[in-house]
């Protein structure tokens, strides 16, 4: 069975330092040497609104945030009352006790401050009662009092870590060096006491409780890190140095992290007017031999089509990256989804010749930004990077050693002015730019200031020369070429083996689950729990969209006698891709969906997997949706 | 030694070098404005001494961004009213080339006008040439920006009832350390200005009106024009941004009253370019970024480095 975790969940308002206290808490698990993963649930919304962030804790690698929690630290919404007598928001200081409680586990505990409560309204929960039905441990505390008597009514949070240590006989140090680390002054002194006080106080309640810290050691020295971070360190080490972005959620974590960084990487930053112009930016800058990014999410990307088309007509290689959200339109802009894929891969006009990778987690999304980068340099195409919320913001520790790498300057074949003066093609001053002859399909460059490789560039058809021409002959090749690179890249990822798909359960197994991006963990956690509840299933977590991999995914279809594809839209767009890629397994493939704006839970999966088998006509669950195979 | 030889070479230059050894296919019809964009950017080119090399010209879509189809240098072709992002980036990666801009009145102040007012706001040390011959040729011709008001077209047959787009105002509001007007029917004083407009550091910004034979016949109505520099009944200090907007304002009342201005309307010598402000305040590296991938022996920092504060 599963080891022993810990899933702490703290609730309070946005604004209220969830967030930052949500962070410390995990690394100082991670520092006591526990692999920890983190789950954020936020409102779009500046301050106040209902949000929370888990924190998932064990001694064995966590790849998902699990089904509920069993500890909840619930600080009240401090922006939730309006001062104005016309109450916009009503009264909303006790949605994060309220609306927390269907998903605390059996025997789990409460910990909530009721300095923010009238306790008349919390009697309206019925909180006495359900506690006693589902053996929950309820340790009401002053927070808010406590901090104040140390001068701050914000260290409420402090004050909330510093119960919960207690209860849980953590090692408190471990918080202590992160306020030691993070905080200064009076700040960093104020808090200090603030924990040792509600330390001391919570030791000395009475403890009716059993759960405990799970305990660990790691081998490896681990870092905190989210799939944003990834990314961005990801596109560093790819030998990144332009990035022009908008903001927008998701997206705006990775452009702000790269921006940051990018003078002390002697590179350059452009926060542009939109999103057009972010990725014409990068355009230009990599037209003249730069490795450049850009990035948005649904809406913001859909105004960088042209842009997107006009660098797989001019064979200009850029990165784009593609966070996710609900939509369709603005949609729901702090939830996760799945949805953009075939935005993604189809967006902009004429044939699509492009590669998509959808990084399954924080190691594949810096590997597999790396990668497009390579693929988008060498073979002079576009590349996508799509990921979703959920990625985006999860923490998860990770080895660090796996970040050791050496940075790619690589441009590709750029030409050096010593190169271009032994050309064979090159002649009468003017450069073969667009050769459609050339073996491989990628026609050497030149950049802009380089001797004897003058060219033109166009979004218009063209010749060798890059001279506009509508020449039947002339189109076919030049198209053939282009497309081609996709069978090309194909290859070359199979014979490097750095294929993108990753695997899990019984080889044998005769019933698959197949997922893309960021459910592989989930879809795996559930795996691993349905073999051990005696099914024999096994996971297909595809993360190379364009170009298609073929062979894989038919191996693993053709190995099964039903598939289930779980993703996070409502249309089952990656089923769609497969059946249109693959031309056969509409009778093999059903789907389970989910587009509630939260991700899948590795029990939702357990539970609508077995209902599929069992053929029952309804999946359990109210936010899930099932769509038989064709013929069922 | 530097990948880019072609930059900075000290030689006497040919025009002839600026035409192109291929035959480019024909856009522009007999008698249109462009050719003589043209041949003033190639008698401008030589005098401010820069090879075909180290010029990147960048257009958009319509007649007008055909110009480097035309013209020998690097070009980039792009898309509707994007000439301006793609050019800019161009400049920030390797501020030693010289950048061109050029598009439509349609392209420019219609789908662009947006990157036009941020390109100028940031002060990038480019020239844009905006051909404006008052209508969209390319699509066999629609009102434009800068269509009179009344002006009839298959699409506005009622008459367009909106005010044109003012551009030398636009121009100088945005931020344009440079603002010129010039007419196709005066080559000396556009080569002059295209020179003038190439070497000012900064975002120089140069109206430049053409005539439509085939869809626009009343542009001829450009013809006579006045040199508002050669004109002493409009004196006014073009460095003086109060005078510059005032002055403006009258030429482009009066721009489809029959008089035509040209000349420089605004020049700011002093104002530093974006890649100035920008290394300034050390947001950009002080040598060219697109050298650094060509040099074997550059420091390439790796994000390793910064994973502490994740541990």
């Amino acid at each position: 069975m599963t080891a022993h975790e810990l899933i702490w969940r703290i609730a309070g308002g946005s604004g209220d330092g969830i967030d930052s206290t949500s962070q410390n808490f995990a690394k100082a698990l991670m520092r006591a040497g526990l692999n920890v993963f983190t789950h954020r649930h936020y409102p779009s919304r500046i301050r106040g609104g209902h949000t929370y962030v888990e924190v998932r804790a064990k001694d064995e690698e966590v790849t998902s945030r699990g089904d509920g929690y069993n500890f909840l630290l619930s600080l009240g919404d401090s922006f939730a009352r309006n001062p104005s007598e016309d109450a916009y928001y009503g009264n909303e200081e006790l949605k994060p006790l309220a609306e927390n409680l269907d998903e605390l586990r059996e025997g789990g505990i409460i910990v909530y401050d009721t300095g923010l409560f009238d306790e008349d309204e919390v009697a309206e929960l019925n909180l006495e009662e359900r506690a006693e039905e589902n053996d929950w441990h309820v340790y009401p505390v002053n927070l808010r009092e406590l901090a104040r008597e140390h001068g701050r009514d914000v260290m409420r949070n402090t004050a909330g870590v510093g119960v919960t240590a207690a209860l849980l006989d953590m090692d408190v140090s471990f918080f202590e060096e992160l306020i030691r680390q993070n905080m200064s002054g009076d700040i960093q002194e104020d808090n200090l006491n603030v924990l040792e006080d509600a330390y001391e106080r919570a030791e000395e309640f009475e403890h009716t409780h059993d759960l405990t810290v799970p305990t660990g050691e790691n081998e490896q020295e681990l870092g905190l890190m989210n799939g944003s971070n990834a990314i961005a360190y990801g596109a560093l080490d790819a030998g990144c140095r332009f990035i022009a972005g908008y903001p927008m959620t998701p997206w705006t974590e990775v452009f702000t992290i790269m921006s940051q960084h990018m003078s002390e990487f002697g590179g350059i930053a452009e926060q542009v007017e939109d999103e057009i112009a972010a990725a014409a930016l990068a355009l230009g800058a990599s037209h003249t031999g730069v490795k450049a990014m850009s990035g948005s999410s649904g809406g913001g990307f859909a105004l960088m089509s042209e842009p997107l088309g006009l660098a797989e007509m001019t064979e200009t290689p850029i990165v784009l990256v593609e966070a996710m959200r609900a939509g369709p339109s603005t949609g729901m802009p702090t939830k996760p989804e799945q949805g953009d894929l075939e935005h993604v891969l189809y967006t902009s006009q004429g044939d699509s010749n492009r590669v998509v990778f959808a990084p399954a987690g924080i190691k594949e999304a810096y590997e597999q930004t790396r990668l497009a980068f390579e693929i988008a340099y060498d073979y002079q195409i576009p590349a996508i990077v799509v990921y979703d919320q959920k990625i985006e913001g999860e923490l998860r520790s990770v080895p660090i050693d796996f970040f050791d790498r050496e940075p790619d300057p690589d441009v590709g074949e750029v030409l050096s002015e010593e190169e271009i003066k032994e050309a064979a093609h090159h002649e009468s001053g003017t450069f073969k730019r667009f050769d459609s002859e050339v073996e491989g399909g990628v026609s050497p460059r030149t950049v802009p200031g380089q001797e004897g490789g003058r060219h033109l560039t166009s979004g218009n058809e063209t010749n060798a020369y890059g001279h506009i021409e509508e020449d039947p002959d002339n189109r076919v090749a030049q198209m053939a070429r282009r497309m081609g690179k996709l069978d090309s890249i194909r290859e070359e990822l199979d014979e490097k083996d750095a294929s993108n798909q990753a695997t899990r359960g019984p080889d044998d197994a005769n019933y698959g689950i197949i997922t893309w991006g960021s459910q592989q963990g989930t879809v795996f956690e559930a795996v691993d729990r349905l073999n051990e509840n005696g099914q024999a299933v096994k996971a297909l977590g595809v993360s190379d969209l364009m170009p298609y991999p073929e062979t894989e995914v038919t191996e693993f279809l053709e190995s099964v006698e039903e598939a289930v594809v779980v993703e996070m839209n409502a249309s089952g767009q990656f089923k769609g891709l497969t059946q249109k890629e693959l031309g056969r397994f509409g009778d093999k493939l059903s789907s389970l969906l989910k587009y509630n704006g939260n991700p899948f839970e590795p029990a939702e999966i357990v539970e609508g997997f077995e209902a599929i088998v069992e053929n029952e006509p309804e999946v359990p669950g109210d936010s899930t949706t099932f769509v038989p195979a064709a013929g069922d | 030694m530097s990948a880019f030889s072609a930059i900075d070479q000290d030689r006497e230059i040919d025009p002839e070098e600026y035409t192109p050894g291929i035959e480019p296919q024909a856009t522009w019809c007999p008698g249109c404005g462009d050719f003589s964009v043209l041949k003033a950017l190639k008698q401008a080119m030589p005098e401010v001494g820069r090879t075909p090399e180290e010029v990147l010209t960048v257009t958009g879509i319509g007649c007008s961004s055909k110009l480097n189809s035309y013209f020998e240098s690097y070009g980039f072709h792009s898309i509707h009213g994007r000439s301006l992002p793609i050019a800019r980036a161009a400049k920030l990666a390797n501020p030693a080339l010289e950048v061109v801009a050029a598009g439509g009145d349609g392209d420019g102040y219609g789908i662009g006008g947006n990157h036009f007012i941020h390109t100028a706001r940031e002060n990038h040390d480019m020239t844009y040439i905006v051909f404006n011959n008052e209508i969209f040729g390319l699509t066999k011709g629609q009102t434009s920006p800068t269509s009179p008001k009344g002006h009839k077209s298959k699409t506005q047959p009622h008459g367009s009832a909106k005010d044109p787009i003012r551009p030398l105002s636009l121009g100088l509001t945005a931020g344009a350390s440079y603002v010129a007007r010039t007419a196709a029917t005066n080559p000396n004083q556009a080569a002059e200005i295209l020179a003038e407009a190439i070497e000012h550091d900064g975002f120089a910004h140069v109206d430049f009106l053409t005539q439509c034979p085939t869809w626009n016949k009343d542009a001829k109505s450009y013809v006579p024009y006045t040199d508002v520099q050669q004109s002493d009944d409009y004196d006014f200090d073009y460095t003086d941004r109060e005078e510059a907007a005032q002055m403006m304002y009258e030429v482009e009342s009066k721009l489809y009253e029959g008089e035509v201005l040209t000349g420089r309307f605004y020049v700011d010598e002093d104002r530093p370019s974006y890649t100035e402000e920008k290394q300034a305040t050390g947001e950009m590296p002080e040598e060219p970024l697109a050298e650094k991938y060509f040099d074997d022996d550059a420091e390439w920092k790796r994000s390793y480095d910064l994973l502490e504060h994740h541990t």
